[in-house]
């Protein structure tokens, strides 16, 4: 049976995603997460905020059924995410069909050499049929407005086309949810934007979206939650404005930092370029 | 300043490398070796190599390089590159280790200087080894450049090659090209923070410490690759949007390629 929690804006019963209790993970004797605990709900977008080394990218390569935990347990839907479970084909294709994940780096991720290969890649690995496959990457190279790059090399891409691809090759297998790491990272203004609007334009409300970044600049486009994760584990939970408002908080978690300079001969106290600033 | 010649080989390597490896632009090229089914030309040409293997005579081994030379031209494979990063590359390497028989295998003296003696057997030796190599390498670039990659493991899959070996060759395809590219992206980064030029043992201290850290770095984005092709469903199972079928023309280039293989085998001896 799903946990579920009443949605109080649609009525409806919201089935709980992803459940983790207590995860540890380290890597290499180093700790990642520590005893981390966290609920995600479907339909939620939820940020995971946290300075470099948190922890946002080793959780959601364990929601992606890529890493376990040392100890601890992550459900998805009510079935725990451990290697067994993961390495049976069967469960682990269906699985991969309905999370997806798009990486930070996405080179690493554009394996083939062609955008068509590349987008149909995962559809093939669903083993789904010809015609499908064609419709679905057609339809996913229309919608990051790609088409015409469908015969280019990934890697002779530019970062934001590359951003773009890799989305779509996730997208493509339509998954009910979509884990983003960083997906903003490195990526000139006009790319960002592109990227928020086509994450914006696939969510039907009903996609579940995690995103782990440290850009709190587009915190208020990519959720209705954010978690901030520092040292491996959850210290706050809260709505996004609330998590911005905090700069106690986003300094501790070295997502702020504090400057000072002199413009117009007045010294200004900034905490972050989008949050307030003050005078002194 | 102009690049360490050692630094600029390696760029221009890896360049090239992930040039070859992720365009495969000589594959889409409409050759003859390109119409031809994959597991055909795999069967044929993996033939021609184990031909080259076996062969223990001169005459032979240049006929089969000749073989692999006509093969290029016929698949439009530029014969100037393929010599420049695959012939004398194979030629460097093999020639280190060919290159002591001259003078340890036992026969009639050529050339002498003190107590080194240079014999025909040893030159003999040398030269069939640098050969058996020579169009051993140029037979397998020649198959691995007209089929396109994930074209190549479903031919091995399809002719029974395990799952798990599979798996293993698309990471080293994936790994290969990343290893390129970083290896290009820290020369470059290198070359932008010396000013100056380095002693020799400086240079090669430089290049030791890269490659060290080059291991490094590539190896984690290895774990990464594969992570991500584990994230989209890869399960080592080849599957792709072409099906593959035999006609006339494939069965007719298997029958000959396998007939020049066993020519050679039998020429060879």
């Amino acid at each position: 049976m799903h946990d579920t929690q009443h949605n109080p804006e649609s009525k409806t019963p919201r089935m709980t995603e992803f459940e983790a209790r207590g995860l540890h993970f380290a890597y290499e004797g180093v700790a990642a997460l520590r005893g981390l605990s966290l609920t995600v709900r479907e339909g939620e977008r939820i940020a995971l905020l946290g300075a470099n080394g948190s922890g946002k990218s080793t959780l959601l390569r364990m929601m992606d059924g890529l890493l376990f935990a040392n100890s601890g347990t992550l459900k998805f839907r009510g079935l725990e995410l451990n290697e067994a479970a993961l390495g049976d084909d069967k469960f682990a294709l269906g699985f991969h069909r309905q999370v997806g994940m798009v990486f930070q780096n996405p080179d690493v991720q554009l394996f083939n050499p062609t955008v068509f290969d590349e987008v149909a890649f995962g559809p093939l690995q669903m083993g789904w049929s010809r015609d499908e496959v064609l419709e679905r990457v057609h339809k996913a190279l229309e919608w990051i407005g790609a088409s015409h790059l469908k015969d280019r090399a990934p890697y002779r891409l530019s970062g934001g086309e590359k951003k773009r691809v890799a989305l779509a090759s996730v997208v493509v297998l339509e998954p009910d949810v979509l884990l983003l790491d960083e997906p903003t990272a490195a990526l000139d203004p006009r790319s960002q934007s592109q990227v928020i609007e086509l994450l914006g334009s696939w969510n039907d409300g009903r996609k579940t979206i995690i995103t782990a970044t440290h850009q709190l600049e587009v915190l208020g486009e990519i959720c209705e939650r954010a978690v901030v994760l520092e040292g491996g584990e959850v210290v706050a939970d809260a709505l996004p404005q609330e998590i911005l408002n905090d700069t106690a908080l986003l300094q501790r978690a070295n997502l702020v930092h504090v400057h000072r300079h002199v413009h117009d001969g007045v010294p200004h106290r900034h905490s972050s370029p989008y949050l307030h600033h003050e005078h002194q | 300043m102009s690049a360490h010649p050692v630094a600029s080989t390696l760029r221009g390597f890896s360049q090239a490398l992930a040039r070859t490896l992720v365009s495969e632009d000589a594959a889409h090229s409409g050759g003859v070796l390109q119409g031809v089914d994959p597991r055909a030309k795999l069967v044929g040409m993996l033939a021609l190599v184990v031909a080259s293997a076996l062969a223990h005579r001169v005459p032979t081994l240049i006929a089969l390089l000749a073989v692999g030379v006509g093969l290029a031209v016929a698949s439009r494979v530029n014969v100037w590159s393929l010599a420049r990063r695959v012939w004398l590359v194979a030629f460097a390497f093999t020639f280190m280790i060919a290159a002591p028989a001259m003078f340890l295998t036992p026969g009639i003296a050529l050339w002498q200087w003190g107590g080194v003696v240079m014999t025909a057997n040893g030159v003999h030796t040398a030269v069939l080894l640098v050969l058996r190599v020579e169009a051993a390498v140029t037979l397998s670039t020649l198959l691995v450049l007209t089929t396109p990659w994930m074209w190549l493991l479903k031919a091995l899959r399809t002719l029974g090659v395990p799952v798990e070996v599979i798996a293993l060759l698309a990471m080293t395809h994936r790994y290969l090209v990343l290893l390129a590219e970083t290896a290009n992206q820290m020369f470059e980064s290198r070359q932008s923070r010396v000013v100056g030029k380095l002693k020799g043992a400086e240079q090669r201290h430089m290049m030791i410490n890269t490659g060290g850290v080059l291991l490094s770095k590539t190896m984690a984005m290895g774990d990464e690759v594969y992570m991500a092709m584990l994230a989209r469903g890869f399960r080592g199972e080849v599957r792709l949007l072409t099906e593959f079928r035999m006609k006339t023309r494939d069965w007719v280039a298997v029958a000959a390629l396998l007939a020049v293989a066993a020519g050679a085998v039998v020429a060879g001896r």
